[in-house]
Parts: C-alpha cells; structure tokens; sequence
C-alpha cells in the first residue's frame, strides 16, 4: 500500500472550509487526512468538543458526510448504535449491503475522561468501528481545563502556575496503552505533522477485523500557547522528544513507526510552548527533570514490548 | 444569513441538510498575513495542500493552482511545510482587498 498525495488529491473533499476552528488549530488537518485517507464512506458521530461545536453552527455544517452529534460523552455508544442498525437492516433485508466506514472523532476529554466507560464497552463488545482520539491534552472548548492527557507541569486555566504549584501536578493517564489492553485488533498513537504514518494507519484501522483506535497528538496553538503557523512543528518535537510516541498495536504486535527512533531531550518540545514558560525559564530544572525521567522510563518500556513482539514474531 | 426560521420550521434533532454549507462564512476575514505562492518554484507536492486546517488549496489535475483567499485565516502552516519555500505571507494591508473580504 503506497499513500500519494497527488493522488490523494483527485479525491472530492468531504470536510469543507468556513468553520470556526482557530487559525492553525490542528483538529482540521488531523480530519481532513482521515477523510482522505478511507477507502470506504464514512458515517461519523462526533463527541462535544472544539471539532463538534466549530464545524455545526446551526444550520450550517461544515461535513459532506453523514455526521451525528449527541453528546459529550456518548460518541462510542451513538456509533454502536449506527452499526448494529446497520447490520439490522442487512439483516432484515431492508437495506442492501454497502462498503460504510464507522467512525468517530472525539477529544482527549470526551475519550481519556467522560466517555472513557461508553468507549471501553463499545470496544468489548466489538463492534467494527475506527475511533480517532483529537488529542490537544485539554478541554480546549471550554476555555483550556486540564485533562487527564495534560502533561505534567502544562499551565491550563484549571492547573494555574505560580509561587505556590508549577501547573498541573500529576503525571497524565496513559490512554493508549489502556485501550491496547482491550485486545482489539489495532491501535496506534499518530501525530498530524506525519500525514503518511498517519494516512497509513488510518487504512489499516479501516481493514482491521473490528474495533480500532487511534490516537492522535492535535497541538491547540491557543492552549498550548505556541504562533499558529508553529502547528507542525510543534507536532513534530512532542513525536521527536519521546512525549508522543509513534507506535502501532497490530494484532497483539507492538511496533514503532514513522522512523522515530532517535530521541532530543524533552525541553526541546516544551520550550515550544509558552504553557511550559514557568518551568522551563525559572532556572528550577526539577519539573523538566521529573518529565525527563518518566518519558526515558515509558520509552524503554515500549521497547521493550516492541522487542518482545519481535521474538515472538521470529519464532511463530 | 438565509431566512431565519421559525421553531416549527427546524427539523426534529436540529437535522442540518446542506453539505458543506459553511463554505458561506468568509472566515477569509480572520486574516492579518497573506500566503503568496511563487509557482516557479512549486513542485506540486501538496504537502501545503494536506497540512491546511481551511482545506484552502484548490487543486486542478493533481497541480496547485491558487488558494481559496475567502476561507484562508492566515495561520502560515502552508509557508511553515512547504519544502522549497516558495509560500511568503505577507501583510495583509500591503496588498489590495479583494471585493468578496471587503464588506464583512
Ligand atoms: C456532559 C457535559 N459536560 C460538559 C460539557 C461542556 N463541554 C463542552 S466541550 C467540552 C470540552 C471538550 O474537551 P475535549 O473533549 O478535550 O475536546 P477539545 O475541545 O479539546 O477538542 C466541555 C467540558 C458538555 N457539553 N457536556
Ligand atoms: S482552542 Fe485549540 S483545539 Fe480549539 S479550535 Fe482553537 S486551536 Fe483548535
Ligand atoms: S508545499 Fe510548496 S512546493 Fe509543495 S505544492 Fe505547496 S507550494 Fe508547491
Ligand atoms: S495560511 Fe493557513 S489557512 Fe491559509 S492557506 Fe496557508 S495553511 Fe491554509
Ligand atoms: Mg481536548
């Protein structure tokens, strides 16, 4: 499978222009390359969120495609709920049988917190969907409160830096791999600077036999404090720093992708973002050296289940 | 704006019909720097095209031809990626409005 963006281009846009979405924001570019990248017509439910609220100002909408919004937190169960009527009127043969991609797109509140029960039940009870985590580490909508994504030490309006704490105090939940711990046959972490790895992964969701997750690393230039044309790079330093791991789940099969093997220091992605500002220019190293810590230990931990599946690969 | 509705006239659920339909909003006004694209140095390789948060990059037989300037808010992702550098933004009172931006 070869991706080409020319030939990707030949494609009718299914995500239009005119939403409200920040200029630079990069939940559109992380949309725009899913819809490009699917084989088959989407049905989509969307959780509440930046994403939702910015691209379904009534009566307006911003999609081409069939897209459901209930609420903030039951995007899963909605999409659930579209594919088991799918499958109904199949059933029934009230409906002729189509080639329909299920897919979801929810933020890092709507998916690590309020959805987190909604999601996890869809995926045990399999249903063939592709849920695609907008991950900006922050209920951005409401005004940049901290999440359970937010990284140690970010300044959010809910984790405020000052004399007395240095930004948010607890290290964030590790989605991914909690959703890995499913067994459902693929999930991957992706970031919108690489659209290949992103595009790639997105095919491979689609073709899986069942639920798919894939979470993607969506820098918000407004609550992460950064110039908007700064989006990509931004991208790109949490991926090259180790903070936002490119990797897959393939069938049980840990993988690394996108080439990331080589790593900079940290400091390197936080001081591209002014909600680090605190502790990256107060002259106290502790925070930015506790972050260091935690990512070099999460790092080897994924080598080593990378390693593990390898072995176990050669040897079956 | 179209006509505004009536509640009896809204569609049960808030059902929104009309694909695309915010492609009407001229966010093209958001705008404080402009891209120019210097096409002799373009290679057309569309990474500017699949990196734009505005899907402003209109395309014709696989080449780039211009950009949607009425949808376009500016951000300088476009001329951040472009692997030859050949976008510049620029500032948006050095070059003539366009008549679609001028009467927000
Ligand atoms: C049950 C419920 N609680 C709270 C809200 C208010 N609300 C709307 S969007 C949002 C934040 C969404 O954050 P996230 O899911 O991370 O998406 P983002 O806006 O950051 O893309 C909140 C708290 C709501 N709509 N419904
Ligand atoms: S607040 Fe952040 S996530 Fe929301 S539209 Fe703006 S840049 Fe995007
Ligand atoms: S990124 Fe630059 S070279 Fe590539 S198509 Fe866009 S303008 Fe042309
Ligand atoms: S400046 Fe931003 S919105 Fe405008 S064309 Fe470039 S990437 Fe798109
Ligand atoms: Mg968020």
């Amino acid at each position: 499978m070869t991706l080409k963006l020319r030939e990707l281009t030949e494609k009718t846009e299914q995500f239009g222009s005119g939403h409200a979405l920040c200029a630079g924001c990069a939940e559109p570019v992380a949309v725009r390359q899913v819809l490009a990248a699917l084989v088959n017509p989407p049905v989509v439910a969307l959780a509440t969120g930046c994403l939702e609220v910015a691209t379904t100002r009534f009566p307006d909408t911003t999609w081409k495609v069939p897209v459901i919004h209930s609420a903030f937190e039951n995007a899963a169960t909605t999409i659930s709920g579209v594919e088991a009527a799918y499958k109904a009127l199949v059933r029934k043969g009230r409906m002729e049988p189509r080639p329909l991609t299920f897919l979801v797109f929810g933020g890092d509140g709507a998916t690590y917190d309020i959805g987190f029960q909604w999601l996890s039940g869809a995926l045990e009870r399999g249903h063939k969907f592709i849920y695609v985590c907008l991950n900006n580490e922050g209920y951005m909508n409401t005004g940049i409160q901290r999440s359970s994504a937010t990284l140690l030490g970010a300044w959010t309006t809910t984790t405020p830096a000052g004399d007395v704490r240095p930004g948010k105090l607890q290290w964030h939940k590790d989605m991914t791999r909690i959703i890995a711990a499913h067994n459902i046959p693929y999930v991957a972490q992706a970031a919108v600077h690489n659209w290949k790895d992103l595009m790639t992964k997105v095919r491979k969701a689609e073709a899986a036999d069942g639920p798919a997750f894939i979470n993607v690393i969506t820098p918000c230039d407004r609550g992460w404090r950064f110039d908007t044309d700064k989006t990509m790079e931004v991208s790109r330093l949490m991926v090259e720093s180790g903070l936002w791991p490119l990797y897959e789940v393939e069938n049980g099969v840990w993988r690394m992708t996108g080439g990331g093997q080589k790593r900079r220091p940290v400091i390197d992605a936080l001081k591209s973002q002014k909600r680090f500002s605190h502790i990256t220019t107060n002259g106290d190293e502790s925070v930015v050296a506790e972050i260091q810590r935690r990512v070099d230990a999460e790092w080897e931990s994924l080598q080593q289940l990378c390693e593990m599946s390898a072995r176990a690969e050669s040897e079956s | 704006m179209p006509d505004e509705q009536a509640w009896r006239e809204i569609a049960i659920g808030g059902t929104e019909i009309n694909p695309g339909s915010t492609e009407r909003v001229n966010t093209g006004a958001w705008r404080s720097e402009m891209p120019i694209i210097d096409f002799s140095r373009c290679t057309h390789c569309m990474i500017c095209w699949v990196d734009c948060p505005d899907a402003c990059f209109e395309i014709s037989d696989t080449r780039l031809a211009g950009i949607d300037l009425d949808h376009c808010k500016g951000c300088g992702i476009c001329a951040a990626v472009c692997p030859t550098h050949c976008i510049t933004m620029v500032p948006e009172s050095s070059v003539p409005v366009k008549s679609s931006e001028s009467g927000a």
